[in-house]
């Protein structure tokens, strides 16, 4: 499995979760457990740029495919774009939920831009989609924050949108 | 310039972005390590038969197993000592510790909880308020705040209402689970890291129940992934157990709840039941209330003392009661011990008064804002609370006068009332309420704080304090404190974990009031070594060839440089100083002490100033109802709050925020369920509905006032918990959209006001419009859900109409009756089914002057 661009072996039950290997087998403690039900979203990380619930899928699934967390965002000491408007726009409090909130966002980004419609898009058809306050908030709802930092999510995301 | 008032961003910002930021269970394991669970009780209340751990003890990987047998003493609590931590014989709630299991791995706990043999008889357990009044099963005494004269102030009154206003809990939820991680040491020695919001009584606990002295147990936290509370006392028993088992094994112990469990068997926000009786006259003018509090304590005390007293002290919110009659009782029921939450009981009372509000506007068919703004405390009169403190600077009217203003209050009415005349579909509400919550531990003692400042050779600082980080941003706002005293950039200074080796009988952070406490001590430590640092740069700077004596009071920090403000040109970096000052052997390092002036409270009597000053505020929602599923929408939020003068803007935003949608959630869609057996059903997020991004009010304006709290440190007023209580206006929204179709009935409705609440109540309207009767769903009525039946009725009708709801099984309650005049009517039929009146049975016992209100 190649976590965060390196090739990572590890032997573990087939039963391990990813988000178990990632912070007990390969020390990647920055994906969080909340649930551990696929419930709260503190565990996303991104599989092949997809955003999944590392809690609620089997290790072994990903042999051979590429896993990003929260650790593999920034290059080198520059932030990643999300990152820093996490930072500019207050997106955290305890900061718990905060990786899986970013790792969510970095995907949703690109899903809003490959086109993909979500349960508010007006227009199914439409190639491009714009993602409004109502569509930023569809979209991180997998993503529980108990401080309620939303204020500030949906504006360091409505930031990027922008961008 | 000053650094105070600028937005810097959170001290962990880059940690919290980049997945750095350590909290428990991310500290990497160490060789030895073991895994540490419990085995708890299955009932609600059962005593233990036999228990034979031979079987689980031959589990490979289990470690130890440990009994209360195994612990120096057993009981504790931080008001009154009356909770056992593991069984012995009774247990009193489900998921009691019974037995403590140290493993190797997670498999092997799981092994050893299936192998363990206990053999336990079930008793009847206590589930209901209603329930525990009935047995007369109260934890600690009565307590009551009095004012004036109620009997006089009834039997003249215009009008009265009375009824009964029933709050359920809520689970703190915090995102990262109790957890622990305790290294053995030499000798008896413990390392505890804890994620705990008060280092201190992890410290005492643990050194209690193991035997040790509180030298020998050191407890850290660097943060906690939220506590709101829940961590106050709860964390206590974790690291009791963790302890244990390294005191025991001479391993190091790691316990971490996963979050099912940590939801079912720790205590939550405490669940009320508010019996009310309110004189107003035809203006709307409250002149009496009585009030009698039951707070839902479950089994033991934990600080359900210090809750219901907030309660009782937050009884008024904003308004103004001229007389006064507030009782509390704590119900021991069999439910884990209820414990802090945002707000600690002041929610609770508050909220009391704001349905008393919406009430009265509707009994006089007047609007609820005009009521709320009659009754308001005064600036110059009516401004002393029904405890006897006079409010100093009350910003309440202004802040009522202008948020009404701003959101535009009188149209919105105006539109909500045509909206809901012509829409079929959809119901609208609209509510304004008001907000003052009191700022000190109501406990004096607990009311200080200390800091340790360390400067070092090249100028930077280390502060250490005993305020815990969960995310509020203390030690954003300490480390700007202290960087603010030496104007150096905030960069320079470090917030260092919080350890009882550094700070010694340390307050919890709670109580909103952790800046407060722990920033004035930090900046006496940074006077302190100021005089000193003075003396060096004054002696420095004077130079007899210009006519310039040594005078410590003339120098100045400013841009990270010092000097004489007479000769300002001349100057020395902040680190060129310090090494001055080291070489003339001047000391950089300083503790600070501090204590909140000028309070306190007598219990004896119900009167005193028990808090340094208020943060206040209003606010106003407006919510949309679809008619045919009873889906609620938070349309539109506007809140104006006076919180003085911020220290971070940035981050007190954030906390007026979250603290409201934390709020919102409690009484709209966070329903606890609980089985007859008293297990909790709702214990995850796919059944426990906390707000997530998308229940965000779209529109949410926030503004605060400009004003000076002069009384605390930098002008700053607490911000943690009030805005919490901002929340109540959401949930009068909903009660307000529902006046529109209740008919002659003043609305029902519990918290939470949940999709099923609103349904459930429109359908009830519906039928009794078309002249039907509604028979509450079978949901509500069964047995099953007896908890959650016990506080869902919430009810006060208005002139002559009478009716009866069928709660659980055998336990019926008569709907409380508003009655015009001087409380004859059917006043006489009792609020409580099972055993006469609430407030009779108060009565009895205390010999409470409450016969006007039966
Ligand atoms: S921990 Fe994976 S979704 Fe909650
Ligand atoms: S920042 Fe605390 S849970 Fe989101």
């Amino acid at each position: 499995m190649t976590v965060n661009g390196e090739t990572k072996s590890v032997s573990i039950d087939p039963r391990t979760s990813l988000l178990d290997a990632l912070r007990e087998y390969m020390g990647l403690t920055g994906s969080k457990k909340g649930c551990d039900h696929g419930q709260c979203g503190a565990c996303t990380v991104l599989v092949d740029g997809r955003r999944i619930n590392s809690c609620l899928t089997f290790a072994v699934m990903y042999q051979g495919q590429k896993v990003t967390t929260i650790e593999g965002l920034a290059n080198g000491d520059q932030l990643h774009a999300v990152q820093q408007a996490f930072v500019k726009h207050d997106g955290f409090q305890c900061g718990y939920c905060t990786p899986g909130q970013i790792c969510s966002a970095v995907a949703m980004l690109a899903e809003a831009k490959a086109g993909c419609a979500s349960a508010v898009t007006a227009d199914l058809a439409a190639a491009n989609v714009t993602l409004t306050d109502e569509e930023i908030r569809e979209r991180m709802s997998g993503n529980l924050c108990r401080c309620g930092a939303y204020p500030g999510i949906v504006e360091a995301i409505r930031s990027l949108a922008e961008a | 310039m000053s650094i105070i008032g600028k937005n810097i961003p959170h001290d962990s910002a880059p940690g919290h972005v980049s997945g750095e930021s350590v909290y428990i269970d991310d500290i990497a394991p160490s060789r030895n390590e073991l895994l540490v669970d419990y085995f708890g009780s299955p009932f609600a209340h059962g005593r233990i038969k036999s228990l034979d751990l031979s079987d689980a003890l031959k589990v490979p990987g289990v470690a130890a197993l440990y009994t209360y047998k195994d612990l120096h003493h057993n009981v504790f609590g931080p008001i009154t000592q009356d909770e056992i931590l593991l069984v012995e014989d009774v247990a009193e709630f489900i998921g009691q510790p019974i037995v403590v299991i140290a493993a190797e791995s997670r498999a092997a706990i799981k092994a050893a909880k299936a192998a363990i043999k206990l053999d336990m008889e079930e008793l009847k357990p206590v589930l209901t308020v209603a329930g525990a009044i009935a047995a007369g099963q109260y934890l600690d005494k009565t307590y009551k705040i009095e004012r004036g004269n109620v009997a006089a102030a009834f039997a003249s009154a215009d009008h009265i209402i009375e009824g009964r206003f029933v709050i359920a809990g809520a689970d703190h939820f915090y995102l990262e689970s109790q957890a622990c991680l305790v290294y053995p040491g030499e000798y008896n020695q413990l390392t505890i890291h804890s994620s705990t919001q008060n280092p201190s009584e992890v410290q005492h606990v643990v050194a209690h129940l193991l035997g040790l002295q509180l030298n020998e147990v050191v407890c850290l936290i660097k943060r906690m992934g939220g506590g709101f509370g829940g961590k106050e006392c709860q964390a206590t028993h974790p690291a009791v157990m963790a302890a244990l088992v390294a005191l025991k094994t001479k391993r190091p112990a790691r316990i971490v709840y996963t979050k099912d469990d940590d939801m079912k068997y720790t205590g939550k926000r405490h669940p009320y039941q508010n019996d009310y009786k309110v004189a107003f006259d035809s203006e709307g003018v409250i002149t009496a209330l009585e009030a009698s509090l039951y707070a839902d304590g479950g089994a033991y005390n934990d600080l359900s003392t210090a809750v219901l007293g907030r309660s009782l002290t937050h009884i008024d919110n904003a308004y103004y009661l001229p007389n006064l009659l507030a009782v509390g009782k704590i119900c021991k029921t069999n439910f884990p011990p209820n414990t802090a939450f945002r707000g600690f009981g002041g929610p609770q009372g508050a909220i009391t008064i704001e349905n008393i509000m919406e009430e009265i506007a509707v009994y006089l068919g007047q609007d609820a804002y005009e009521v709320r703004r009659k009754n308001c405390y005064g600036v110059s009169d009516r401004n002393v609370t029904h405890y006897g403190q006079l409010l100093v600077n009350n910003t309440l009217p202004q802040i009522f006068d202008e948020l009404s203003q701003s959101c535009n209050y009188a149209e919105r009415v105006t539109a909500v009332k045509k909206f809901n005349a012509e829409s079929k579909t959809h119901l609208k509400g609209l509510s304004f309420t008001g907000l003052k919550f009191g700022i000190s531990f109501t406990n004096k003692f607990l009311n200080q704080a200390n800091a340790l400042v360390n400067i070092y050779l090249d100028g930077t600082i280390q502060v250490s304090t005993g305020a815990t980080e969960m995310g509020q941003g203390v030690n954003t706002n300490i480390k700007m404190l202290v960087a603010d005293e030496f104007a150096i950039a905030p960069e320079h200074v470090i917030v260092m974990t919080t350890s009882t080796e550094k700070n010694n009988n340390t307050s919890a952070t709670a109580a909103s009031s952790a800046t407060d406490l722990n920033g004035s001590a930090a900046v006496n430590a940074c006077l302190k070594i100021k005089e000193r640092l003075n003396v060096v740069a004054s002696n420095y700077f004077a130079g007899r060839e210009i006519g310039i004596g040594a005078y410590s009071d003339s120098i100045v920090y400013e841009g990270g440089f010092v000097f004489d403000e007479r000769r300002p040109h001349v100057k020395l970096t902040f680190p060129e100083l310090v090494n001055l000052a080291y070489r003339e052997r001047v000391s950089l390092g300083e503790r600070g002490h501090y204590i909140t002036p000028s309070i306190g409270f007598d219990w004896s009597v119900g009167q005193g100033s028990p808090f340094l000053y208020f943060t206040n505020g209003a606010s106003c929602s407006e919510v949309l109802i679809d008619r045919f599923t009873g889906e609620l929408k938070v349309e539109r939020v506007d809140i104006l709050m006076d919180i003085g003068k911020s220290i971070n803007p940035g981050l007190n935003r954030g906390q007026i925020t979250g603290a409201f949608i934390q709020g919102m959630g409690w009484l709209t869609t966070e329903d606890l369920r609980y089985a007859a057996s008293g297990a909790l059903l709702s214990y995850s997020p796919t059944t426990y509905k906390i707000p997530n991004i998308y229940d965000t009010p779209p529109v949410f304006n926030v503004d605060t006032i400009d004003n000076d709290c002069t009384v605390n440190v930098k002008g700053s007023k607490a911000v943690g918990e009030p805005p919490l209580l901002l929340a109540f206006s959401v949930f009068f929204a909903v009660k307000n959209a529902l006046s529109y179709v209740s008919g002659k009935e003043i609305a029902t409705l519990v918290t939470p006001a949940s999709g099923e609440e609103i349904l459930s109540r429109l359908t009830e309207y519906k039928l009794k419009a078309a002249g039907l009767p509604f028979t509450p769903w079978p949901a509500e009525a069964g047995s099953v859900l007896q908890r959650a039946m016990s506080r869902a009725k919430g009810y006060s009708l208005i002139q002559d109409s009478v009716s009866a709801a069928t709660l659980a099984e055998g336990d019926t309650i008569k709907i409380p009756v508003t009655v015009n005049g001087n409380g004859a009517g059917n006043g006489e039929e009792p609020l409580n089914g099972t055993n006469g009146s609430a407030l009779k049975a108060s009565e009895d016992e205390q010999e409470l002057a409450t016969e006007a209100a039966i």
